[in-house]
């Protein structure tokens, strides 16, 4: 199976915390791939640096085989049209209304007439849902219409790589079950790549293909849904029974308890 | 030894800060500017920045122009001068108080709501979502607003001082009894096209550029949480301010100072 984007011996630090220590990853082109982990380990700063946003301190991140941390601004701005990406807070412009939001990659980068733009917006619009929330701004919107307005958008130039960032955090069950559908059934539909970055894990086991689990710096666990239920890391168990405790320990490193409470006395 | 560990590392950050805007600013301004897409997008901004800036600048123009009418002709008339009122509030505004004034008022008015502005933007993943799309947010979103304010600020500037002077008008001429041809013709004759109006003009037209500059720097370099939005919009009025004073008398002295 060909690789869209092959990460390879990746090691990332900032503010002099190493994030990830020589990790590897590949996505295969035209799957779902999940990457989860718990909070706070980075994995928005993964799709970052997938995305030419960050640069890695070592190791090399390859989009179709070609280097993205050493790629020119003009050819990295080109490459980005291959791909989007969903933010968490889906980051639609708040001063433009829905239709304009979706609107604006086809005007930045096509000289499409305003009739085509008018069809295609449309067009994705109605893929979300969302033909009748056309008019509205996204201060309008609930969360979960904002994030499927994003997706329209995020769909619009038809790029092969889409990235979603934490896609469910924060939804309601219905908007969280719309979202699923609509990522599944646009990886069938488009043909596109997708990566997931989540830590919701049984949504996760319904659309993802094959999932990576990071933790401590390093990928801690992979392989399909099926591997990844029957692994027998105990990390990973703990990671999707969400125990309390065990390998990630539920006290934040600290001094002995003696020492803090009897601090002065000791 | 310790404040010299912490002298350095300050003067260290401020450099760096230095350095950071002055990209930013390259970015936007120098590298390959793109005048279809710009000129829209500038034009909304003038509207924005500008005219809704309108009504604190005719307010405090005209108010600022009666109270010097007020002050001058207490201590002309004693020396039977009340005849030179129309130069004095004309020369004050068009030197100093119209572009200082207009530009600390600029500064509280424009230049915090473009820091809020681009730091929500940042906040909420505006700009990182451009940068995603292939749009470089330096001449989407900070050029136009720079290029706004160097546009509008000027402008205001000297509609500040316009109705300045007839605020000056109003109350010298209207309720004091200044004769009105002195008021007018001997302004005229004082007030120099190149030494006053143009050397005003160039001050207002620094002051804009700086406060522009430090309001989308502060704004594009917050940290973007509530917290770091606030610092950077209060950043920017302090910053603007004090350096809008302290230019004005470096400027100051080179148009006037050295004759």
């Amino acid at each position: 199976m060909e690789n869209l984007i092959e990460i390879s011996n990746l090691t990332f630090s900032r503010g002099g915390r190493i994030i990830y220590d020589d990790i590897s990853l590949q996505i295969q082109k035209g799957k779902t791939t999940a990457i989860m982990g718990p909070s706070g380990i980075g994995k928005t700063t993964m799709l970052r640096l997938m995305g030419g946003q960050l640069i890695p301190d070592k190791g090399d991140i390859k989009f179709k085989g070609e280097s993205i941390p050493n790629m020119r601004r003009n050819r990295l701005f080109e490459v980005r049209r291959q791909m989007s990406m969903l933010f968490q807070s889906g980051a639609l412009f708040t001063d433009m209304s829905v239709f304009d939001n979706i609107a604006f990659p086809l005007r930045e980068h096509t000289k499409l007439s305003e009739s085509i733009i008018h069809t295609i917006v449309l067009l994705k619009l109605q893929a979300v849902g969302l033909r009748g929330a056309a008019d509205l701004m996204p201060a309008e919107l609930s969360g979960g219409m904002a994030r499927r307005a994003a997706l329209a958008r995020a769909i619009a130039l038809d790029p092969e790589l889409i990235m979603y960032d934490e896609p469910f955090a924060g939804q309601d069950p219905i908007s969280m079950g719309v979202l699923v559908k609509l990522i599944k059934a646009l990886n069938d539909a488009l043909q596109l790549t997708s990566v997931v970055v989540t830590h919701d894990v049984n949504e996760v086991l319904t659309i993802a293909d094959y999932i990576y689990i990071l933790a401590e710096k390093r990928v801690i666990g992979s392989g399909t849904p099926e591997q990844i239920k029957n692994s027998d890391s105990p990390l990973v168990q703990q990671f999707l029974q969400g125990k309390a405790d065990g390998p990630v320990p539920f006290h934040y490193p600290a001094n002995s308890t003696a020492q803090a409470f009897l601090g002065s006395a000791s | 030894m310790k404040w010299f560990i912490n002298l350095g590392a300050n003067t260290l950050n401020r450099l760096e800060m230095f350095g950071r805007a002055t990209f930013m600013l390259f970015g936007a301004i120098v590298a390959k500017p793109q005048p279809l897409k710009m000129i829209p997008l500038t034009i909304k901004q003038i509207h924005v920045v500008g005219v809704q800036s309108l009504l604190i600048i005719v307010v405090s123009g005209l108010f600022i122009g009666m109270v010097m009418a007020l002050q001058g002709y207490t201590i002309l008339v004693d020396y039977g001068a009340e005849g030179s009122l129309g130069p004095m509030v004309a020369l004050s505004l068009l030197r100093e108080l119209g572009p200082v004034v207009t530009a600390l008022l600029f500064a509280g008015r424009a230049g915090s709501a473009l820091t809020a502005e681009i730091g929500l933007m940042k906040a909420t993943e505006q700009l990182s979502s451009l940068e995603m799309m292939a749009v470089d947010p330096l001449r989407r979103v900070i050029a136009p607003r720079l290029w706004a304010g160097i546009i509008s600020m000027p402008m205001l500037a000297l509609i500040f001082s316009a109705v300045g002077i007839l605020g000056g008008h109003l109350v010298g001429v209207d309720w004091l009894g200044v004769d009105s041809g002195s008021y007018w013709s001997i302004m005229q004759a004082t007030v120099d096209w190149n030494k006053d109006v143009v050397n005003g003009i160039i001050k207002s037209i620094v002051f804009a550029f700086v406060i522009t500059w430090i309001a989308t720097f502060k704004g594009y370099d917050s940290i973007p949480t509530s917290e770091g939005i606030s610092k950077a919009t209060t950043e920017t009025v302090v910053f603007s301010s004090l350096a809008v004073l302290g230019l004005d008398f470096i400027l100051t002295a080179l148009m006037f100072g050295i004759e």
